[in-house]
């Protein structure tokens, strides 16, 4: 299937299907899991996605399709118009999607920061000066300049994130595709990351796919999607999503805690709207009903 | 009182330009069947604080007592220390190696001298405290799920049948289910078998809807140590060492603020429901 | 412990010799090295202590660190001394006990042997703790690069030594953590016979490898990820270029070595 890429689209899926193999000794097929199945989606440039769902649901699956590190055993992926399945497509999808794992040690190569963020305009043959300028704008836009010259095993968790996060900046992608980038961090380190992700795509427009299950790091997107046994389950704005507490709950996830009482609260008689993301909003609408 | 600490003094690297005061007269006491919360930030002292309490450090100088008795005693026997102070390390299920889940379980008791069909039972049982239904024994742990790895994990911990069992985030990297089935599991436990819980977290909210009793360490040095009403109370001292409180908490101030008549203190989604029915005079429900 | 291993541990610092072209480096190191098993004489080890004295001292690094990779090889250093001073015939017996004695020239052997180990940690302790790994690895795929018209795959040794490098501190923190957690549930690394002991390492090693293959999986998916295809059209971000210190580096170098050897056929 061949496919001109639309002028605004940056990805587009058509029932994807992802299928793990195992074989025993003799090479028969014992088990086959759909970790992916039959999802289609698009995202806009410039949007930021969250795609949620459980441990298990499929959601780190399907971000290694965007940057062609899995390529589907079923349907289409098109990245910036390009088809991943196709082999000569390969570097470019990799450049123009750049991809941020969840742990913080297993990604970065350099044993200096400003060489880790070099590594990836190395690999593409970008030349020595335009490396340096970079590196220097990729540090300074996840706020990390001032530790150019530090080992990464210095670092907090948060911060070897954005180092990271700035090594991908650094090859110009069109789009980022984050699986789980805080996972493993503490609340200070999560704050740090998100804050750096939402900048890149308010400031350096750049496309964001999110992949999380902490909710409160949603709730800032522009469209969620909620993943389960490898399909999208749920669709929607953060607010349509969080008004639909049970359902949520269904899929193995919650909800922040506002959104929770104030859940709690309507089951209990009392009369405020739906999707109530934040504190604030919550203590408005509780105003406004004395 | 089961653990008790006086003047307790740790200091990485001294005399070198690594030095670090990791803990500063630390006085506590821990007492019997409590479940307690231990929050800090990343690098106050809290991990440094729990090895600690079974011995895996020494301090540099003060004084722990386990049930009355000075661990620093010439001839304290230090294994028996550590299997009646269970420690389950962050992301235990990096410790796991034998060849089946039953085996690894078994590799704690083995340890304690006891003999392989008594190292089985406590294994079963300790398997079913964790959650981990018997038809995982005999798979591979390595074959098991995230969360399923972790309870196996800490089954290995508690087959030692320990009086005081101290977790350092056990639910880092579950989703919220898992996270809720292992804190859920944890409580559980504390209930029925009247263990001694020490859960070392970072999430607020986790704290404020399980433990008794919390501990906030700060630089090394015991910053509070009361209920989550009290500490939370504190918010703001607690933001400004980068720390916070749970997220009702903040609402609840916010509301008492705006003039609504309700208790600030509420830490938990519950009972934050139930003081703000009462003050729109819908009553409890 | 075993994180005493200074080895291929950088110490930041701003000094000429962490400005030189590894190149340099990794070449007068090895001159130096060479020196070392050429000298044969007082004078030729009064030589080489200056010169390292004097290359310590431009590094700016603090003398601590550079014993401190002399922790490690102590036993090997010990085993050596205590080899050389009972078992070398000489002329003269200085002390004797039962069946062993110390001769003099076991004295002078096991001395210069115990220099020469030394001096040969604490010179490439110099080397790599003045330059970061990632520029070590480039400098020796640089010097080595002649061999790749023998198909000899120099990119990619150079990439898995930069690799093992940056691993290292990681894994040792690792192995501790895993110790811990093993030692909490019971288990015991200090005690029982030499079987026993390597027997009772097994709930470490297993974890370790299997972290460190998930570590090797996850670095490799991250690096195909940033593009990295092996070294064909690879550009540098610190590309390696002579400057003129290289080349008064590289003087120094040769001064050395022919001080070492007048000094050898000389004395």
């Amino acid at each position: 299937m061949e496919r001109t890429g639309q002028p605004g689209e940056m990805l587009r899926a058509e029932e994807l299907v992802y299928e793990y193999h195992r074989y025993d000794e003799e090479g028969r097929e014992t088990e086959a899991t759909r970790a992916v199945d039959n999802v289609s989606l698009h995202v806009e440039k410039g949007e930021f996605v969250a795609i949620l769902g459980h441990n298990g649901s499929g959601k780190s699956t399907l971000a290694k399709h965007i940057n062609a590190i899995l390529t589907p055993t079923g349907g289409t992926v098109w990245v910036g118009g390009k088809d991943t399945g196709k082999e000569e497509n390969l570097w470019e999808i990799r450049q123009s999607a750049g991809m941020v794992f969840q742990n913080p040690d297993n990604q970065i190569i350099g044993t200096v920061v400003e060489e880790d963020v070099g590594f990836g305009p190395e690999n593409m043959g970008v030349p020595t000066k335009e490396i340096w300028e970079r590196v220097e704008e990729s540090l300074k836009a996840v706020d990390m300049l001032k530790y150019r010259h530090h080992s990464p095993n210095k670092l907090s968790g948060g911060q070897k994130q954005r180092v990271a996060i700035a090594g991908v900046v650094a090859m110009h992608p069109q789009c980022i595709v984050l699986d789980e980038p805080t996972a493993m961090l503490d609340p200070n380190g999560r704050r740090e990351v998100i804050r750096a992700v939402r900048a890149l795509n308010q400031v350096e427009e750049i496309t964001v796919i999110l992949i999380t299950h902490y909710m409160e790091e949603v709730i800032h997107a522009d469209r969620v999607f909620v993943m389960d046994s490898g399909r999208v389950v749920m669709e929607g704005t953060p607010r349509e999503i969080f008004s639909r507490v049970e359902e949520l709950k269904s899929y193995r996830l919650d909800v922040p805690q506002a959104t929770l009482l104030a859940w709690e609260l309507k089951k209990a008689g009392v009369n405020l709207p739906d999707g109530i993301l934040s504190r604030e909003e919550l203590v408005e609408a509780l105003c406004q009903l004395s | 009182m089961s653990i008790k600490l006086e003047q307790v003094n740790y200091v990485y690297s001294p005399d070198t330009a690594y030095e670090i005061h990791a803990l500063k007269n630390v006085s506590l006491e821990i007492g019997d069947g409590q479940f307690i919360g231990l929050i800090g930030h990343t690098g106050s002292g809290k991990s440094t604080l729990v090895q600690h309490l079974n011995g895996l450090m020494k301090a540099t100088s003060g004084h722990i007592y386990f049930h009355g008795e000075d661990i620093y005693a010439p001839g304290y026997d230090m294994r028996k220390l550590r299997s009646r102070v269970g420690l389950v390390f962050q992301y235990p299920e990096h410790q796991l190696f034998e060849v089946d889940v039953l085996s690894d379980v078994c590799f704690g008791p083995k340890n304690q001298g006891l003999s392989k069909e008594e190292a089985q039972e406590r294994a079963k049982a300790a398997l079913r405290m964790a959650g981990l239904s018997e038809k995982f024994y005999r798979q591979s742990p390595f074959e098991l799920s995230g969360g399923q790895k972790r309870r196996a994990a800490i089954a290995g911990v508690l087959a030692m049948e320990p009086e005081v069992l101290i977790l350092d985030e056990p639910t880092a990297g579950l989703d919220p289910r898992g996270r809720d089935e292992i804190l859920d599991q944890i409580q559980k436990l504390h209930r029925e078998k009247g263990i001694t819980i020490v859960l070392v977290s970072h999430s607020m909210e986790d704290v404020a809807k399980y433990v008794e009793r919390i501990i906030v360490m700060n630089q090394g040095e015991v910053m509070y140590h009361d209920t989550p009403r009290e500490v939370f109370r504190h918010y703001r001292e607690l933001e400004a060492v980068g720390l916070a409180a749970p997220e009702v908490t903040y609402l609840m101030h916010a509301l008492k603020e705006k003039g609504f008549r309700v208790d600030a203190d509420a830490t938990t989604v519950e009972e934050a429901r139930d003081t703000i029915l009462a003050a729109l005079g819908k009553g409890n429900p | 412990m075993i994180r005493d291993i200074t080895l291929g541990q950088y110490y930041p610092a701003d000094s000429i010799l962490h400005k030189l072209d590894p190149r340099v480096k990794l070449v007068t190191t090895l001159v130096f090295l060479t020196a070392l098993f050429l000298v044969s004489s007082w004078w030729g080890y009064l030589a080489a202590t200056l010169f390292l004295a004097w290359v310590i001292r431009l590094s700016k690094v603090p003398f601590k660190f550079m014993i401190r990779g002399l922790k490690a090889i102590i036993m090997i250093l010990m085993i050596t001394v205590v080899f050389n001073l009972f078992l070398t015939p000489g002329e003269r017996v200085l002390v004797q006990f039962w069946k062993l004695q110390i001769t003099d020239t076991g004295l002078r052997t096991a001395a210069f042997m115990a220099v020469r180990l030394i001096y040969l940690i604490i010179g490439s302790s110099v080397m790599t703790l003045t330059t970061t790994p990632n520029d070590l690895t480039d400098g020796m795929e640089r010097l080595l690069s002649p061999l790749k018209k023998l198909r000899v795959p120099v990119h990619e040794i150079s990439m898995m030594m930069s690799i093992a490098l940056r691993f290292i501190p990681i894994l040792m923190e690792e192995t501790d953590k895993i110790m811990k957690a093993q030692m909490a549930r019971g288990a015991d690394f200090e005690h029982g016979n030499l079987m026993q002991k390597a027997r009772n390492l097994v709930p470490l090693l297993v974890p370790l490898f299997i972290s460190a293959f998930q570590r090797a999986h996850d670095l490799a998916m991250a690096m195909e990820a940033r593009c990295y295809r092996g070294g064909e059209g690879r550009t540098k971000m610190k590309p390696l270029a002579y400057q003129r210190r290289d080349y008064a580096a590289y003087g120094a170098a040769v001064c050395f070595l022919a001080v070492i050897i007048a000094v050898r056929v000389v004395v």
